[in-house]
């Protein structure tokens, strides 16, 4: 058992923390970011390419440095600290998860270096009107045409695919709408004719696109992984991704406690601080509680998000969700209430914190979802 | 004992219901219904709706245009209001200033202002908290010095709901500074165009704009806008805000927004079937419901008390309807976030006539269950609430 960092995952960490602090300290420098036409700093993006974040999952042979599921916890946490709105999810952990697990070698070589070197973006396309949280219920569609295919169907909500370069999309190659077979994988340029993208933002400043696939023409090599058998990948990139989501809510919510409690000291009503009362000191007792109890399982997801057998792995991922579901939700509702109403304003950086732990505890599943999970495949011992 | 309600109760009922469903604007109910923000022309029009037919003031003195109605036909009164999704007639002057005018005001006041209040010819805001005055509202320091037949009032105000579209507002004020707390405080009427005065918005967290700091700056306010006596503000606060509670449990929104989250899940696609299919929502439905329908019964428990109660006696009812009553208001909330699921989190700007993200009413309820948490924090905060249970009550 050993939970310490080693001196390069420090050193990296602390440069991380250091640049999120510069960038994303002041409040006021998030709006600038938010500003830009894509939602977020792309210089910062240049710089977390400088210091190696992007590159940060892939091994030194696909041109990266070989970092493993703690190194991405730990940039997580920071960026879920300063609540950065860059796509490091959507196109490192998503994107670049799915070239890692499913891509092919010349898929790998034509896509990692623009990542690494912060020139590409990428999307995961999946959710549709109808399939809420079932990665496998896919209405899209992708039929071999002579040496190509042809794709049609929309997809919702695709975190961060108003700006990306290309898209990963999930479509059915053969089977009915919930088969869990059939579904195949396609990296799509997202400049392709046949493309239409509507970007918005999301409740908590981030971007997403309605984007639409209107008979999309793509070669044969656009297919990632094997025809049909989409869903264990996106299962297995989709449990990276929630690995880094419950690492991100954990630096935000220890964000979220810290302001809460430097507040609880400095206000006063009774004339006394409100920390001084026992009901309130209780709740933020109460906070930090949840809040060891979600690192605790934001670890417990880094350790297991990698391991390749599905059966132990999701299990494990689903009660990290859960679990880090609840923590969020008491923290977030805490921090609000015992801040009283400056907490309810758009000034103040409480309720932003509140706002991306809401939609956090909803990406790839709420808490009921995830508890099904866990219910009916029970969890396994960490081997 | 019999819970269920006379023929005549019924009938009431059912009449008050016809008159809503008739009389307000569809449209103005269906935003409501959805949690959208109303503007100040909505608002405006329903409460005005609703004073032609006599129902804006019912519970203020007859003479003032009030209703001799029964406490369970008040009761029914507020849960039919909000069970259509009809905009409660503007609080802050039916519920608080109205009744304190009515009560404490001069004869001259009560035929001033309270037709006018009635009819929403004069739209008040509550100036109350303070930046460091929250929930220990008595530590207000806005100032109001007498000069001649005048008061010069000082200080600031925040949290004042629409005061952007006030024109009065009535103020808490120290008129006593060497007073202790509670006893320099007197209530004061103030017209909002008089110079000095300063409205900033604050813009909440789920994007609106529904509360405002007020800045007064050397505002010179006439003596005869003082509320009954100097230094006896408190007293009339006090009342004010036991006013308020009255309502607070606000059973016919938990109601209403229940029925709706059951409609939409019905409608909802989820794996198989629908929403409505899933066991799993069904159960956080049914825990909703009941804690509804024991509240329900609470509330109605207190109507029925207040034939015999004794006034002077410590009753906790109406904190426990506050707590009870906000927690459930935020579970509805909650429960139309999952209803919504992923497209609650799409927040698109309407510039270009685009089409919703998902269904159209998606985007109204990420921001509701965001700004609903808000009524744990005002009104009396549920700490607040607790520490009264517990010293005024349980006697600890
Ligand atoms: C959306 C909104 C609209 C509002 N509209 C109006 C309006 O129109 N007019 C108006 O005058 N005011 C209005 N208010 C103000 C509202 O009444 C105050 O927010 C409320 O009184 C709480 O005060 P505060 O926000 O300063 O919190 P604080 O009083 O600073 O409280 C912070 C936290 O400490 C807790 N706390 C405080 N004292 C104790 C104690 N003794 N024991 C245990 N816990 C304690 C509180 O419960 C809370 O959790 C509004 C507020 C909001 C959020």
């Amino acid at each position: 058992m050993d939970f310490d960092l080693t001196e390069d995952q420090r050193l990296l960490k602390d440069s991380v923390d250091r640049l999120i602090q510069d960038n994303y300290g002041d409040f006021e420098k998030r709006k600038t970011h938010q500003a830009d036409s894509r939602g977020y700093s792309p210089k910062l993006w240049a710089q977390y390419a400088e210091l190696g974040l992007l590159g940060l999952p892939f091994s030194e042979e696909q041109g990266g440095f070989g970092g493993s599921a703690v190194d991405t916890m730990n940039v997580m946490e920071t960026f879920g600290r300063g609540l950065v709105l860059e796509p490091y999810l959507a196109t490192v952990v998503l994107g670049g998860g799915f070239l890692r697990f499913g891509g092919s070698a010349a898929q790998q070589a034509a896509l990692i270096p623009g990542i690494v070197d912060g020139s590409t973006t990428l999307a995961f396309a999946q959710i549709e009107a109808q399939s809420r949280y079932d990665l496998f219920d896919v209405a899209t569609t992708a039929r071999r045409v002579g040496s190509s295919w042809l794709l049609n169907g929309a997809k919702s909500l695709v975190l961060h695919g108003d700006s990306a370069d290309h898209l990963i999309v999930s479509a059915r190659t053969a089977g009915s709408r919930r088969d869990r077979d059939g579904i195949s994988l396609f990296v799509v340029p997202a400049k392709a004719a046949g493309v239409s993208r509507r970007g918005y933002a999301t409740q908590d400043d981030l971007r997403a696109a309605e984007i639409a696939f209107d008979s999309v023409l793509l070669p044969q090599d656009a297919l990632l992984g094997e025809p049909g058998a989409g869903l264990p990948l996106m299962e297995r990139v989709v449990d990276a991704a929630l690995a880094a989501l419950c690492a991100e809510a954990v630096g935000a919510m220890g964000a979220l406690h810290e302001l809460t409690l430097d507040y609880l000291k400095q206000r006063k009503q009774f004339n006394t601080t409100i920390g001084s009362f026992q009901a309130v000191q209780h709740r933020a007792a109460d906070m930090l509680v949840a809040l060891e109890q979600a690192r605790s399982m934001a670890m417990y997801a880094a350790m297991m998000a990698e391991h390749p057998d599905a059966a132990t792995r999701r299990p494990a991922i689903a009660a990290a969700k859960a679990l880090i579901n609840r923590s969020a939700e008491l923290i977030g509702k805490e921090a609000i209430q015992l801040h009283g109403g400056i907490a309810m304003t758009m000034e103040y950086k409480a309720g932003h914190y509140f706002k991306r732990l809401t939609m956090l505890g909803s990406q790839f599943g709420e808490t009921d979802q995830h508890l099904r999970l866990v219910a009916e495949r029970g969890l396994t011992e960490a081997a | 004992m019999e819970l269920r309600h006379t023929p005549e109760e019924i009938a009431f009922r059912d009449g008050l219901r016809k008159t809503f469903r008739e009389k307000i604007p569809a449209e103005i109910r269906q935003k409501v219904s959805e949690g959208r923000h109303l503007s100040r022309d909505e608002i405006a029009a329903s409460h005005r709706i609703l004073h032609a037919e006599g129902l804006a003031t019912p519970n203020w003195p007859v003479e003032w245009g009030g209703k001799d109605w029964t406490p369970v036909q008040r009761y029914l009164y507020v849960e039919e209001v909000q069970f259509n999704a009809v905009p409660m007639p503007l609080s802050f002057n039916v519920a608080m200033v109205g009744p304190v005018i009515a009560n404490f005001g001069s004869q001259q006041q009560k035929e001033k202002f309270l037709p006018a209040t009635a009819s929403l010819d004069i739209w008040w805001a509550q100036g109350f908290s303070e930046p460091g005055a929250g929930s220990d509202l008595a530590s207000l320091k806005t100032s109001a010095k007498r000069e001649g037949d005048h008061y010069v009032v000082n200080g600031q105000k925040t949290w004042t709901t629409l005061g952007q579209y006030a024109d009065w507002i009535f103020l808490l004020v120290r008129t006593d500074p060497a007073a202790k707390k509670q006893q320099g405080i007197s209530f004061l009427l103030v017209d909002m165009k008089t110079p000095g005065i300063t409205v900033r918005p604050i813009i909440t967290i789920d994007g609106a704009h529904e509360v405002n700091e007020v800045f007064f700056d050397d505002v010179k306010v006439p003596v005869e806008n003082l509320v009954g006596e100097e230094n006896k503000g408190w007293d009339y606060a006090k009342f004010l805000l036991s006013n308020e509670r009255t309502n607070i449990a606000r059973i016919g929104f938990s109601k209403e927004k229940l029925e709706l989250v059951k409609a939409r899940a019905k409608e909802t696609p989820s794996g198989e079937g629908m929403l409505w299919d899933d066991a799993d929502f069904r159960r956080r439905i049914a825990i909703a419901e009941i804690e509804l329908k024991a509240l329900e019964i609470t509330q109605m428990r207190m109507v029925a008390a207040q034939r015999h109660r004794a006034s002077d006696k410590p009753d906790p009812t109406s904190s426990i309807l506050k707590i009870k009553g906000s927690e459930i208001q935020q579970m509805t909330t909650e429960l139309m976030m999952t209803v919504a699921g992923p497209f609650a989190a799409a927040s698109p700007e309407h510039s270009h006539n685009a089409p919703p993200v998902g269904p159209d009413w998606a985007e109204a309820v990420a921001p509701q269950f965001f700004n609903y948490r808000k009524v744990s924090i005002y009104g009396g905060s549920n700490e607040i609430q607790r520490n009264i249970i517990a010293k005024a009550f349980l006697g600890l």
